[in-house]
């Protein structure tokens, strides 16, 4: 137990996975947590870990639906593997306007949104529920958001 | 008023007049929901123009970074009204989300009851 937790890598042996398509429509978020919460209940997570899982999922389902495609409906590609180590990886990816800035939308209570409806806080979210999140995009070719979350679970 | 769209459920108390505007949400709070309990406050706020808004929390069992805008949103909408907004009863999961926006800064907080605490 405790040799796996000081190692903590990133990159361990992947033994279950589950993949999941959605169309970027908002009434899917809840779906898209909620599957994810369910595929990850098998490492027997706290109720924390669970929440934190579950609130990174929706931050980076709701980025595709109101951003990556805006004013259309795309597929959102979602990939949950288990590794090993406690490690979960969670895929989350668009092939949308893709993002200009990657750091500055990183950035805390950036937002496009000029009516105040919008927090800017999507990534801020994720980067603090998850042990890790890795951002690659490319102009209209899309985004893929990876987060990286090792489950200590229940004991 | 009692509405109901998917997993977010709102009830609205009409009965205080221009006092008081009692928001009760249960459920869970995205974006998608937020879209809409925003709409139905937004509503309710310019028609009573209350002098206080209270969103009771604390039947909400997941909220993501849309809770702090459709929040932030009613916050600037009461200012706009001469206004207060209150924030009533979010659990520790809640918390933890308005302390990360700065929002327990901004906009006024009520917590009674710390009963919720570990199951949050």
């Amino acid at each position: 137990m405790k040799e796996k937790e000081q190692k903590r890598s990133y990159s361990t042996e992947c033994y279950n996975e589950m993949k999941l398509r959605l169309p970027s429509l908002s009434v899917n978020e809840g779906m898209a947590r909620a599957a994810v919460a369910a595929f990850c209940a098998q490492l027997d997570p706290t109720p924390s870990e669970l929440a934190d899982i579950k609130c990174a999922v929706s931050e980076a389902v709701t980025n595709c639906i109101v951003h990556a495609y805006r004013d259309t409906v795309g597929i959102i590609y979602i990939s949950v593997k288990l590794c090993r180590g406690g490690l979960v990886r969670i895929e989350i990816k668009d092939k949308g306007c893709g993002i200009e800035d990657v750091e500055l939308a990183r950035t805390p209570l950036y937002t496009t949104d000029s009516a105040g409806e919008r927090s800017g806080m999507g990534f801020t979210v994720m980067e603090s529920f998850c042990d890790k999140v890795r951002v690659f995009s490319g102009c209209k070719k899309g985004t893929t958001v990876t987060l990286f979350k090792f489950v200590k679970g229940k004991e | 008023m009692q509405k109901t769209n998917r997993n977010c459920s709102l009830f609205i108390s009409e009965d205080g007049g221009s006092e008081e505007l009692l928001v009760v949400l249960k459920g869970e709070i995205d974006h998608h929901s937020a879209v809409w309990v925003r709409t139905e406050i937004d509503e309710k706020i310019m028609r009573y123009r209350p002098s206080r808004t209270v969103m009771d929390l604390s039947g909400i069992s997941f909220m993501d970074s849309s809770g702090i805008g459709l929040i932030m949103g009613r916050h600037t909408r009461m200012q706009a009204v001469g206004g207060l907004l209150v924030v009533r009863e979010p659990n520790e999961r809640i918390m933890k989300i308005f302390e990360l926006a700065g929002l327990t800064r901004i906009v006024s907080v009520e917590r009674e009851s710390r009963k919720r605490r570990g199951r949050a």
